[in-house]
């Protein structure tokens, strides 16, 4: 019953042979995603979440907002936080105890994502200056590891937060009245960030890996934008890239960002 | 003992929250299931038997159940800090308990059987919610069994017993306030975990046991039917 907890060199020659001669093992395009499905409000005490699904890979993402102080660099703007975790449940490789740097990795390059590409408005988060602001919280949790965890969670992050509401806030008893959620929506501007991450395998450039490929993937490049404005990158592993192939990945990484919100832009608005 | 007792979500004072059930919802896992009750939803997936790791740990007479609760941060109103917490490892050993009983662990020397449960909604009476879920998982994922495991959580009311409390009732303040009892029997209705808060008379507590018996035999029905279908397809 015990799982192979890693795709065998066998197994990875293979995939690195299909992947030359244009094809992968699930009968994709190299240039194509599996299928993707959204469900919005999953959990009812949230202030918004979503459920993300690509093939087999499913994330949970939520937002909650609480009042708290602000940070002292910034005392008329809201907090942002972003965790992950990949939860034991969602894989035999995924352990139990502190987060480990592959759910750190996923939470800092979505709260990149998200802060940089300045989609929420945190100025107006403010309640009093230097005392009180909203703090918004993206929690992340894989459900089900089959590879690109990352994409999913950063779409789950906008999602959740397109369809959150506000909660009521109580101001003289200085009580957030949870459970009340306003008809209000977190401030947010026009911007719809959200991450592809494209993997090299042997001279191949392929977008949305399984967790086979992710596995004998030796570099990987991720890109948060919105539309064709870019907020962050990642480069992750260890292996180089030449120059001419980083052009090849953020145009790969831009006409895969255009079709794939054709497809999940609605869950987006 | 007033019949007419009014729940403020209309059911009878018998009766269970609207009761869902599915196998099969984590295609990574050994075994793994999705149980919900009303507004409480929670999933468990079931790793192994495998080797226990560390070594230390093996038990050459029989296998190990492993089991770890947790709520996700937005389960409930007030965003809990992810991570382990006092509670979560003490309902985590309380379903251990309440799930051993029921597993043939003798046939898995060294071995270790994990099982995660995470309440991904929480409305009140998320670790029978869990021990549920994870009982199915349990089933799924093959491991022998001796019996199934079905939980329910018994509530007083100031005087009145009602089954399956939820949020809001478990936040009953008039006259005696609340008493929770979560109780889990195997499907021959042998009690392998029982708790209590609250203030109760024997009495009462005897006949909670009993509407909790035949929760418990509708929970099992319910439990049996979804991991049938999931043979079915």
């Amino acid at each position: 019953m015990e799982k192979v907890l890693t795709t065998s060199d066998l197994t990875g020659e293979r995939i690195e042979k299909y992947l030359s001669e244009g094809k992968r093992f699930d009968g994709r395009k190299l240039n194509e995603f599996r299928e993707i499905f959204i469900e919005t409000g999953i959990s009812n005490k949230a202030e918004g979440s979503v459920r993300v699904k690509i093939g087999n890979t499913e994330v949970l993402v939520g937002v909650k907002m609480n009042v708290s102080e602000p940070y002292p660099d910034s005392p008329d703007k809201g907090n942002l936080m972003v965790t992950a975790e990949l939860l034991p449940l969602s894989s035999p490789r995924f352990e139990l105890g502190p987060p480990k740097f592959d759910a750190i990795e996923i939470g800092r390059v979505i709260d990149r994502g998200i802060r940089e590409s300045k989609v929420i408005e945190l100025e107006k988060l403010c309640i009093k200056e230097g005392e009180k602001v909203w703090t918004v919280f993206i929690d992340i949790y894989s459900i089900n590891d089959d590879g690109n965890l990352l994409d999913a969670a950063g779409i789950g992050a906008i999602a959740a937060l397109k369809n959150a509401r506000m909660p009521k806030y109580d101001e003289v008893n200085d009580k957030v009245l949870y459970g009340e959620l306003s008809d209000k929506k977190i401030p947010l501007s026009k911007n719809i960030p959200f991450p592809i991450t494209i993997y090299k395998i042997g001279k191949s450039l392929l977008v949305d890996p399984t967790r086979e490929e992710e596995d004998i993937g030796k570099t990987r490049v991720t890109i948060g934008s919105s539309e064709e404005v870019i907020s962050s990158m990642q480069k992750g592993y260890s292996e180089p890239v030449t120059i001419e192939e980083m052009h090849e990945i953020l145009e790969l990484a831009e006409k895969t960002w255009k079709e794939l919100f054709l497809k999940i832009g609605k869950y987006l608005k | 003992m007033a019949k007419e007792f009014k729940r403020a979500d209309g059911r009878k004072t018998t009766e269970l929250r609207p009761v869902k059930a599915k196998v099969g919802i984590v295609p990574n896992a050994d075994g793994s299931a999705m149980f919900s009750s009303g507004d409480t939803i929670a999933i468990a997936a079931v790793y192994g038997p495998k080797k226990m790791h560390p070594q230390h740990q093996q038990n050459p007479e029989k296998g190990t159940l492993r089991c770890t609760y947790s709520m996700i941060s937005f389960s409930v109103s007030d965003r809990i800090k992810p991570g382990p917490s006092r509670r979560s490892m003490e309902i985590s050993k309380i379903t251990e308990w309440a799930l051993e009983p029921a597993l043939m662990l003798e046939e898995y020397p060294n071995m270790v059987v994990d099982v995660h449960i995470n309440i991904i909604q929480a409305d009140a009476g998320t670790r029978c919610a869990g021990i549920n879920a994870a009982a199915m998982a349990l089933a799924h994922a093959g491991i022998p069994m001796k019996s199934m495991v079905s939980s329910v959580s018994v509530g007083k009311l100031d005087k009145q017993l009602v089954v399956d409390i939820n949020k809001d009732e478990e936040d009953w303040e008039e006259g005696e306030g609340a008493t929770d009892i979560p109780i889990s029997m195997t499907d021959d209705g042998k009690i392998t975990h029982f708790q209590l808060d609250g203030k109760i008379t024997t009495k009462q507590v005897k006949e909670a046991i009993e509407l909790a018996r035949e929760a418990c035999k509708e929970i099992y029905e319910i439990q049996k039917k979804a991991l049938k279908e999931s043979l079915g397809e």
